[in-house]
């Protein structure tokens, strides 16, 4: 066994409520590592060439939570979550900081392997002792802050229950749904820690449809024993200097980028990406700093990046909201992306959201779509039950509720922005995609390409193979292989890795599981053998919708209008560029000139067992 | 001989990290083993975190309630020392404390007890390198304060949650 691993991974059957513990061979461990790269091989051998025709919300999908064989070893610890995607068709490796990853670990677990679908709310407990499903209906319908409370007192009174001399019993680690994910919002997200989610993907409306409210970890063992014990000891305190270091991230994390985003590089979401500029001080990181931190340096297990600040309302009509910064990408997503200014507002709808379990991103990506709507005229008053201005943050909180529980226009909405684009396209008898800000189904994080002046530019959602998620964008060339694509499936933080020397970083994985992993084999092996084959997932999509290749390779509409105001006014995406960088990207990663693996390449990185399938889409 | 020190902990200034725990089991296990740190940071509800550790009673509560004679206090440290061959794993030592603090160790069953590193605790470094300094060592002697810190965390964590959130603080756990 390679270091790192703890050895096993538990596969609970909802349907035949059974559970045994699975492990795999040296071989695909080494060739998928872990998390987005070991659950895209684990979804392609159980479903394979099924999978157009499976039903991500279907008792045929798998849901997949992994660790890597470098979580919570090396500094910043998270979990991945996987599965047939009910988005993009395809496959995203969605991740978030949580102790679940480290609990599920002590525990003697990878990660666990879903499939069935329980015949009523279950979750699933994974201690030392193995997994067992217990028993939901008493959490169903549960916000999340609620959740958290229960299954903590629940949980660690069952714990102490079975072993009661032994002290106290810490609070286990919690993956969990809110009603979003139980009504199988599409953009439902996995939710852990209150605000910390997995977001892109739509895994919590996966769960939902498996009847599955959480998992639940808690062990008492070691984490598992690495290759080179001693050299990974140095280079964890070697990358916590590092960490450390950075004083910048860790003083605000990406809490100062909701004024930043907009008023220095100008691509920021504002009113459905209407505009990507804004200069309102109102929304000036000191003002939430000053005003609502709480906790000024919060971390996740073994992280001293402590990028996260909890803030609270403590006063006004939202008092008593808690979350984090919002992080730059709520702030903007729910904030600025619905022409609010107001950091209290802000601070609540990103709590809402997280509660209610909807993606603070690719829901609130809906719900501005839905305000532009209403701002054209398509959508009325009539449609929706309530005015729905931008800048009234009481008009969005109903939005999100009806949303999350498919009340009225909030069913179609709940389909994400492109299937809800469709369907009201078809309705009112107006094409609305110019306004659907999306790739593949998922929406855009909040990082413009139309400045050309943030990490994000021509290529980076139209070419990925996870579509509009902002924290793996396609690069020309293969950069991000040993990016991205490598934190999510070492399942590490990418806020403990950029920053690091990723030599340091290679080396600590090389010690701790004992592979010949280098940087370059990542950037040009194993990171491309993952990433094609998630591509090969993503084509063969359906069944909804099955992509077409280059003519959905390619930005929203949005995305090629100039850009209205401030210093980069008149500029827009390149269209030239897209299509230049996107045939290099092809060309380098071996797939034809429509995006298809081709034979050779496949062979070249193991993953023959595809050829039938690439074979009929490249005729 | 090393002097009397004392963990003091400031439990606002704690993230949550868990690096103490890291550190403690690397010094006293050879290898990270967060359920085997003589620390442990309990957070019953995000953001609400509580480094538990001993907190030298000046009365040894634990001490006293031994039925083996395994427990002793360290003459230069004051820390509590416990003797692994003699401790039978009863649990009358978690019992005594006002706090609950021992726990029994997840691989050998014994009494788990900081024991101050012998005078140069390693919990307490990582949080200072980091600049939480929600652990620092202090010189002090005994004192009457020191026991007010032997509490259930879970209690410990109800006034934590007040002070951060306000009055939705008293619901949160």
């Amino acid at each position: 066994m390679p270091g790192g691993y703890a050895g096993k991974f538990l596969e609970v059957d909802l349907t035949r409520e059974k559970t045994r513990n699975i492990t795999f061979d040296d071989a695909t461990l080494e060739a998928y590592f872990g998390g987005r790269g070991l659950a895209a091989k684990i979804l392609w051998d159980r479903i394979g060439e099924r999978w157009p025709e499976v039903d991500p919300l279907g008792p045929e999908n798998v849901f997949i939570a992994l660790t890597g064989p470098m979580t919570a070893i090396y500094p910043g610890t998270r979990i991945c979550c996987s599965a047939k995607s009910p988005v993009s068709n395809g496959t995203v490796g969605s991740t978030a900081s949580t102790e679940f990853a480290s609990e599920l670990k002590m525990a003697g677990y990878d990660g666990v392997i879903v499939t069935g679908r329980a015949s009523s709310p279950v979750y699933i407990l994974v201690t030392d002792q193995g997994g067992e499903i217990r028993d939901a209906d008493h959490l169903w319908g549960k916000l999340g802050e609620e959740t958290i409370k229960a299954l903590n007192r629940e949980v660690t009174g069952e714990l102490t229950r079975r072993k009661p001399n032994i002290g106290l019993w810490r609070e286990p680690g919690i993956i969990y749904i809110g009603p979003a994910g139980e009504n199988r919002v599409r953009n439902a997200a996995v939710i852990t820690k209150l605000c910390h989610a997995c977001g892109y993907g739509g895994y919590g409306a996966v769960m939902g449809s498996k009847n599955l409210k959480a998992i639940v970890a808690k062990g008492r063992g070691p984490l598992p024993k690495v290759n080179a014990p001693e050299a990974v000891k140095l280079m964890w305190r070697q990358v916590h200097r590092f960490l450390i270091s950075n004083d910048r991230m860790r003083r605000w994390g990406t809490g100062y980028a909701g004024y930043e985003v907009g008023a220095d590089t100008s691509s920021e979401p504002i009113r459905n990406w209407q505009e990507e500029w804004h200069d309102e001080r109102s929304y000036g990181g000191p003002i939430f700093e000053t005003r609502f931190w709480v906790k000024k340096y919060w971390a996740d297990f073994n992280c001293t990046t402590s990028c996260m600040k909890i803030s609270c309302i403590k006063s006004g009509r939202w008092k008593g909201d808690i979350t984090d910064m919002p992080d730059y990408e709520l702030q903007a997503y729910c904030g600025t992306n619905f022409g609010i200014f107001d950091p209290a507002d802000n601070i609540h709808l990103s709590a809402l959201l997280d509660n209610l379990g909807m993606s603070g991103i690719n829901g609130a990506n809906t719900m501005g779509f839905a305000a532009e709507l209403y701002q054209r005229g398509i959508l009325t008053e009539e449609d929706l039950g309530f005015k729905l201005e931008w800048g009234d943050a009481e008009a969005f909180d109903k939005l999100a509720r009806v949303i999350a529980y498919r009340e009225g226009i909030g069913d179609i909405l709940a389909e994400g922005t492109l299937r809800a684009a469709m369907k009201i396209s078809e309705m009112k008898g107006v094409d609305v995609m110019p306004y659907a800000v999306h790739v593949k189904g998922i929406e855009i994080g909040a990082h413009g390409t139309r400045s050309d002046a943030d990490y994000t530019h021509d290529i980076s959602y139209a070419a990925s193979v996870q579509g509009g998620d902002h924290t793996s964008v396609a690069v020309d060339g293969y950069s991000e292989m040993s990016a991205s694509v490598f934190t999510d499936s070492a399942v590490i933080c990418n806020f403990c890795f950029y920053g690091v020397p990723q030599e340091l970083v290679f080396d600590f994985a090389k010690g701790v599981t004992g592979f010949p992993i280098t940087r370059e084999n990542w950037r040009t092996e194993t990171g491309p053998r993952i990433v094609t084959l998630q591509r090969a997932l993503l084509l063969m999509g359906g069944p909804d919708i099955v992509w077409k290749p280059i003519v959905d390779d390619d930005n929203p509409p949005r995305f090629y209008e100039p850009l209205p105001s401030g210093p980069y006014k008149g500029k827009t995406t390149s269209r030239e560029l897209v299509e230049q960088k996107r045939s290099v990207y092809f060309e380098t990663l071996g797939w034809n000139e429509r995006g298809i693996p081709t034979e050779e390449a496949l062979k070249k990185l193991g993953l023959e067992y595809l050829e039938p399938a690439m074979k009929r889409m490249r005729r | 001989m090393s002097k009397s020190i004392w963990i003091v902990r400031d439990y606002l200034r704690c993230t949550g990290c868990r690096r103490c725990e890291l550190a403690c089991s690397l010094h006293h296990e050879g290898w990270m083993w967060p359920e085997a740190s003589r620390i442990r940071v309990f957070m019953p509800f995000p953001g609400v975190e509580v480094p538990h550790l001993c907190a030298q009673c000046d009365d040894y509560p634990c001490v006293e309630a031994c039925p083996v004679d395994a427990l002793s206090v360290d003459e230069g440290t004051t820390a509590v020392l416990v003797d692994r061959e003699r401790c039978t794993g009863c649990g009358k030592c978690i019992e005594a404390c006002p706090g609950r603090v021992p726990f029994l160790h997840p691989g050998d069953n014994k009494a788990t007890i900081c024991d101050l590193c012998g005078g140069d605790p390693e919990c307490v470094k990582v949080c200072v390198e980091a600049g939480y300094n929600a652990l620092r060592v202090v010189e002090e002697g005994m004192n009457v304060n020191r026991k007010l810190f032997a509490r259930d965390p879970i209690e410990v964590a109800k006034d934590i949650a007040v002070n951060l959130f306000g009055e939705k603080g008293e619901e949160v756990i």
